[in-house]
């Protein structure tokens, strides 16, 4: 049976403790997305400012458990910075790690770890800190608390991408 | 006569097992409590010796299926001091009791501007079928605030009740453990000329119950909560009300007649009761209530209120950090008791509690407004049955000294 080391690691705690981008930007020209856990109550609002294909910089609020704070946290730093296909390259590649490989309905596959990589051309997505929520999977409950911000980010990067920006 | 945790313990099979090593602590049954062997044992004969559709068929073993079927509502009558056997509608769980009443009474009776009472602290379940009405045809809505020690504020009780058609109220918190005074808000909803509706989802497993005393209008149970299985529960109901009411849902069972251009019903209860019932389950559902009938709705109420007490006692002189939701005094609350610990999340809690073998909940526990108002996202709950004993609580105890080590 997994052990709290499993899920519990020092990175994680870290994250939880010394949340990176707490905060809000100004909305407009920021866009801000609302996700919640409606099992538990988790709420996590992200703030999403765009510079042309770039996610210029992000910043979170909002209220929850270790591992859903932790990896909104370990989520900021990893997407800040980079382009919207690279964004959506990790949030496949963390839903991949997640165990979480949405059905499309001609049966194929999103985000299994073979075309995470290959997926829009991009090169090889690395999670990093991110490898620590790994633990999760072996507490089925608790990943929706680590893909909570997740699916906020997707659902923020879906209206963007329908939107003149 | 004192309850026997030690030897009751032994009637629930699935509490001697151990999890990760250490022996199961079951702390979590506000939210579903545990089965004795005879629950389990009645459903299983019933299937081996008696299955058949009730109130069908003319052969041996289908009278007897309807024998123990009708027997089991007379059961729950008498469990809960009803008048009258006809009373007792059977239902999936209380959820499905208040809809019953919001979809039926409700809709024969209430209208734009019509008031309904609720208070802060009520579940998810007596919440949205009325907001459900509210959107549906603008009723009004107003609330029983709860004061900070969690119990409900009746100080502006007949100013909020003036010109109300129903008053709905939980017995029981869900969350704080409060015990409501529902005698005296029935008495003030009757005196308004509202009628009340009463959650008893936390009431029937813990308290002596009497809906004739109480003086209620509407009465929920529901089985599981009450070691009995889960998808059966009860609507009570004052006969002329259940008389009066329009059918819930249709279909077979609650007819008299249908021709193709419409249809009559049938007498009460079974007008509500459309359908092959969970009839397996009512047969559970009896053995549970001998259960509890047999140990004493007295004795069990003294028990878990001792150990609440107990409870409240060691968390606080163990944790002077811990936040304990509602109310200081014992007697005041069922054996339900919600907490937070310093900044650690309950779902946190909840998992480090496993780690030692204590189930407990986390969360919002369906009652998200009442959360709001205590400023809270979540809080970790510990709740007691018959079958819990002071050893439990000791082990809660011990278990939160993890959370210290990982999280403080």
């Amino acid at each position: 049976m997994p052990g709290l080391e499993d899920l519990y690691r020092e990175i994680i705690l870290d994250h939880y403790r010394n949340p990176r981008n707490r905060g809000e930007l100004t909305v407009p020209p920021a866009y801000s997305e609302t996700g919640f856990n409606p099992l538990c109550g988790d709420e996590i609002t992200l703030y999403v400012q765009l510079d042309g294909d770039r996610l210029d910089d992000i910043k979170l609020t909002g209220q929850g458990c270790s591992i859903s704070q932790s990896s909104a946290s370990m989520m900021s730093t990893a997407v800040k910075g980079k382009s919207l296909a690279e964004a959506r390259a990790t949030i496949r590649k963390f839903k991949a790690m997640m165990s979480i490989h949405e059905q499309r309905l001609d049966g194929a596959e999103d985000g299994s770890d073979d075309d995470a990589s290959a997926t829009d051309g991009q090169a090889e997505v690395s999670l990093g800190d991110l490898e620590a929520l790994q633990g999760v999977v072996k507490f089925p409950v608790r990943i929706k608390c680590a893909t909570l911000s997740w699916n906020t980010l997707a659902q923020a990067l879906d209206h963007l991408s329908t939107v003149d920006h | 006569m004192a309850l026997d945790p030690e030897l009751i313990k032994k009637d629930f099979p699935i509490l001697d097992q151990q999890v990760h090593g250490r022996r199961l602590v079951y702390l979590d049954s506000a939210s579903s409590s545990q089965k004795p062997t005879s629950v389990i044992e009645a459903m299983t004969r019933y299937y081996e010796t008696t299955h058949a559709n009730v109130h069908r068929g003319v052969y041996a073993i289908a009278e007897e299926a309807t024998k123990l079927f009708e027997a089991g509502r007379a059961s729950v009558a008498r469990f809960i001091g009803a008048a009258d056997i006809s009373e007792v509608v059977f239902t999936k769980n209380v959820t499905e009791a208040i809809n019953l009443v919001a979809y039926s009474w409700g809709r024969a009776n209430l209208g734009a501007g019509d008031v309904v009472v609720l208070t802060e602290m009520e579940h998810h379940s007596n919440l949205v079928p009325w907001l459900m009405l509210k959107a549906e045809r603008g009723i009004e809505l107003r609330f029983l605030a709860v004061t900070d020690d969690g119990l409900l504020d009746l100080s502006r009780l007949e100013e909020t009740l003036d010109g109300a058609k129903l008053l709905g109220v939980t017995a029981v918190s869900n969350v704080l453990g409060t015990i409501n005074p529902v005698r005296e808000l029935a008495d003030a909803a009757h005196a308004a000329g509202a009628l009340i509706l009463v959650d008893g989802a936390q009431q029937a497993p813990h308290l002596p119950t009497d809906v004739k005393s109480m003086d209620v209008d509407f009465f929920g149970l529901t089985g599981h909560k009450m070691l009995g299985p889960t998808g059966i529960g009860a609507l009570w109901a004052r006969l002329e009300l259940l008389e009066a009411m329009p059918p819930f849902l249709g279909g077979g069972e609650m007819i008299r007649d249908v021709r193709l251009d419409g249809f009559s019903t049938n007498d009460v209860p079974w007008k509500f009761e459309a359908g092959t019932p969970p009839i397996a389950e009512v047969v559970g559902l009896t053995a549970a209530v001998d259960y509890l009938t047999a140990i004493g709705m007295g004795a069990v109420r003294q028990h878990e209120r001792d150990l609440t007490a107990y409870a409240l006692v060691t968390l606080r002189e163990r944790y002077p950090d811990l936040v304990l939701h509602g109310p200081d005094d014992a007697d005041r609350r069922g054996g339900v008791i919600s907490f937070n610990y310093k900044d650690v999340h309950p779902h946190d809690l909840s998992q480090v509690l496993d780690e030692s073998g204590v189930c407990v909940r986390a969360g919002h526990h369906c009652a998200k407004p009442l959360m709001r108002r205590f400023g809270v996202g979540a809080t970790a709950r510990a709740s007691f049955s018959v079958y819990n004993e002071r050893a439990d609580v000791d082990a809660l105890v011990d278990a939160l000294a993890t959370a210290d080590r990982l999280f403080a």
